[in-house]
């Protein structure tokens, strides 16, 4: 069960390689958690990852998990839950592609999609009926400011983001009274693997900020966590900008 | 019997869940209630009066218990009353004190149920001479996990179990209490303040066994030689030859006013340093410095915050939090160094409370035990509080001390067992009477008790 501060005694990542969802896990074992599911690809990054935690005296599984397999998302996620009630599911997977070599490879382009999008949508619908048949529970969905408004640069990328964005946003509503929580994590850009070697936005942020934002907001309930707080304004500001600007932005 | 679906959550509004909400008026419809539970169990729940998660249970079932709210006999020679466990010890004040009875115990609200008090073996400000209140029932029938009823009286391992147990050796559906015969509806009451902590604790330890009701108020926020100042309020019920010639016309009015509620949203951060520091600053000047013999109404002295419907509301929708906790004779040290370190973090804290117990009940999670016990409220929603708190549980646990499992919403797991020595008896006393888990609840979960 979640503590009056809403942190979690039970936690199933998403794509549990993921630097973000680790460094929250690293932030909420600290804590309350005890047990993690690391669901993701099998290989040395999952598992490096649940030896971190395990370290750390959280008891971890990990399972393999697909997000382009949707056929299997209800054997492999929704059997989590029956082992025993998970406080917080983060949907933590995704990847950025290759904007520009993807703009010439649509199937390289719609495996960006899936994976973001129609991959969550999957992942997420099982865990929203497992926390919904529980009563209880948060589901933490790890958007980006790119899905706010596409920009030229990272409009696939962006275009999926916001679909999840979309999706993850009338889940919550769809939820709202059921017990259960859906908080909307929207950061600027992340010091990270995955964006190694792009050049900086401004505002940008770190993995461990990240997990300090969506502990906050666990512990607010909020529906939508900006990191850094900043960015909500900047990005409200930028919403109404005329395309004709935008298009020029240097972003 | 009505059932639907909705969001739960305890006094304090954090960590809600949702849960089927089944509200039986008879014995029978309980039953049928607890057979029908469902794989995530239930929980009876009275008036929600519990600060964190005792009366909710995520995904299952829980007993709305106001439905069974008769009184059953009245014993007006003997003093004892035999009611459902859904009446509050509002309606039992309304219909015994003009019959010359008062409730043994009574905590800070009166809108609570005899089950609830009970399940939670609540205590109030006369604790160092009658003990909670499940020490003034003598009987109580409690509906098991199989919908049989079995009647317990004071004594029996599962009547012990019981007082205390948070609802999860069953579902109390009725009790025979013990009354307290008073001559008027007023009290006597003594005024004083005392300068810092240490003066406040010798005044107290001095001078408490005069009083059958005591009770500090103390401001948190004063610092440096103020650290601990406080209002001590102690009193008696006042003998008939007390009162003024108008008042005892009426001696046993019970007549409480109630100001109108704050509204739904109230935003957060309205009870601030500021404001709650000069809260209290004016509440410690506006105490006399000594007066005794005042009278008071019965919900002036025991219940002021039930004068405002819905008062929890201020904290906003964030909630808040209580934490009460109880420290041994001898640990004066811990009960010391805790107000300093919420007074040092500056936790607006307006109704910090302390109090010295009596002899431990014997309710095996039973929350009182011979010693200091301070509660305060705190807005959940301060930066770091989760592990403020935890920090303050260390120093509870390694003084022998614990807290009261009524108004926890956030105690570390590993910790319940070793601030509640008959946590294992009690676990397997419900393994064996309810191998199913039948009855659950949030806090039980969460605790794993």
């Amino acid at each position: 069960m979640k503590d009056a501060f809403g942190t979690p005694q039970s936690l199933l990542v998403l794509g549990g390689s993921s630097e973000i969802a680790l460094a929250t896990a690293r932030r909420l074992v600290a804590r309350r958690t005890r047990t993690v599911h690391l669901a993701g690809r099998p290989g040395p990054a999952l598992e490096s990852a649940a030896a971190e935690l395990r370290d750390m005296g959280a008891e971890v599984h990990t399972h393999a998990f697909d997000a382009l397999d949707p056929d299997r998302h209800e054997e492999a996620v929704g059997k989590l839950f029956t082992e025993g009630d998970i406080d917080l599911a983060l949907l933590a997977f995704g990847i950025l592609g290759d904007q520009e070599r993807d703009e010439g490879d649509p199937l390289a382009a719609v495996r960006v999609a899936q994976t973001n999008y129609t991959g969550a949508v999957s992942a997420g619908l099982v865990c929203a009926a497992a926390l919904k048949r529980q009563g209880h529970g948060s589901l933490v969905v790890l958007s980006s400011v790119a899905g706010e408004r596409a920009r030229r640069a990272n409009f696939i990328y962006g275009s999926s983001k916001a679909g999840l964005d979309a999706f993850a946003q009338g889940l919550g509503d769809a939820l709202h009274g059921s017990g259960v929580h859906v908080m909307v994590v929207r950061p600027g850009f992340v010091r990270s693997r995955m964006t190694a070697g792009l050049r900086e936005a401004p505002l940008a942020t770190t993995p461990e900020a990240v997990a300090e934002a969506i502990e906050g907001g666990l512990r607010r309930r909020a529906d939508v966590v900006w990191v850094p707080g900043a960015l909500r304004w900047v990005m409200s500001g930028l919403r109404h900008v005329p395309r004709p600007v935008f298009r020029r932005l240097p972003l | 019997m009505s059932a639907e679906t909705v969001s739960v959550s305890g006094w304090g509004r954090t960590a809600p869940t949702s849960a089927r909400i089944v509200r039986p008026r008879t014995y029978e419809e309980a039953a049928e209630a607890v057979l029908g539970c469902g794989a995530r169990g239930g929980i009876a729940r009275g008036l929600g009066r519990a600060y964190g998660d005792a009366a909710q249970n995520a995904g299952g079932a829980v007993l709305d218990m106001t439905g069974l709210d008769r009184i059953r006999t009245i014993d007006a020679q003997s003093g004892t009353v035999v009611c459902d466990a859904g009446v509050s010890l509002h309606r039992l004040m309304e219909v015994l004190l003009p019959l010359g009875w008062f409730v043994p115990v009574t905590p800070g609200t009166r809108y609570v149920t005899v089950g609830g008090a009970i399940g939670a073996d609540i205590h109030g400000k006369n604790h160092h001479v009658s003990g909670s209140f499940a020490r003034h029932v003598t009987a109580l029938d409690l509906l098991s996990a199989d919908g049989a009823v079995r009647t317990l009286r004071r004594g029996e391992p599962l009547f012990d179990a019981t007082a205390g147990g948070m609802g999860l050796t069953g579902v109390v559906l009725r009790a025979s209490v013990q009354l307290l015969p008073v001559e008027t509806s007023l009290m006597s009451v003594d005024t004083e303040r005392a300068a810092d902590l240490d003066d406040l604790m010798s005044r107290l330890a001095e001078t408490d066994h005069r009083y059958r009701y005591s009770v500090a108020w103390i401001d948190l926020l004063a610092r440096g030689s103020a650290l601990g100042r406080s209002v001590l309020t102690r009193g008696e019920h006042a003998p008939l030859d007390a009162l003024p010639d108008r008042a005892r016309r009426d001696p046993l009015a019970f007549r409480p006013g109630t100001l109108p509620a704050p509204p739904a949203f109230v935003p957060e951060g309205l009870l601030g340093r500021t404001t709650v520091g000069l809260f209290n600053k004016l509440w410690y000047r506006k105490a006399p410095r000594s007066r005794s013999g005042e009278l008071q109404r019965i919900s002036t002295f025991f219940h002021p915050l039930d004068g405002v419907p819905h008062w929890n509301r201020i904290y906003g929708r964030g909630g808040f939090v209580q934490y009460q906790f109880v420290v041994g004779y001898g640990a004066e040290g811990t009960l010391h160094r805790i107000v300093r370190r919420i007074s040092e973090r500056r936790c607006p804290s307006f109704l910090a409370v302390l109090k010295r117990f009596g002899s431990a009940d014997p309710g095996w999670l039973s929350f009182p035990v011979p010693g200091w016990t301070l509660a305060l409220d705190i807005p959940a929603g301060l930066p770091g509080l989760g592990g403020f708190l935890d920090e303050l549980d260390e120093e509870v646990a390694a003084a022998g001390g614990r807290v009261y499992l009524a108004k926890d919403s956030r105690l570390r797991p590993e910790l319940v067992g070793e601030m509640y020595p008959d946590l294992g008896r009690f676990r397997a006393l419900r393994a064996e009477l309810d191998p199913r888990g039948v009855f659950t609840s949030d806090l039980a979960r969460r605790l794993a008790l």
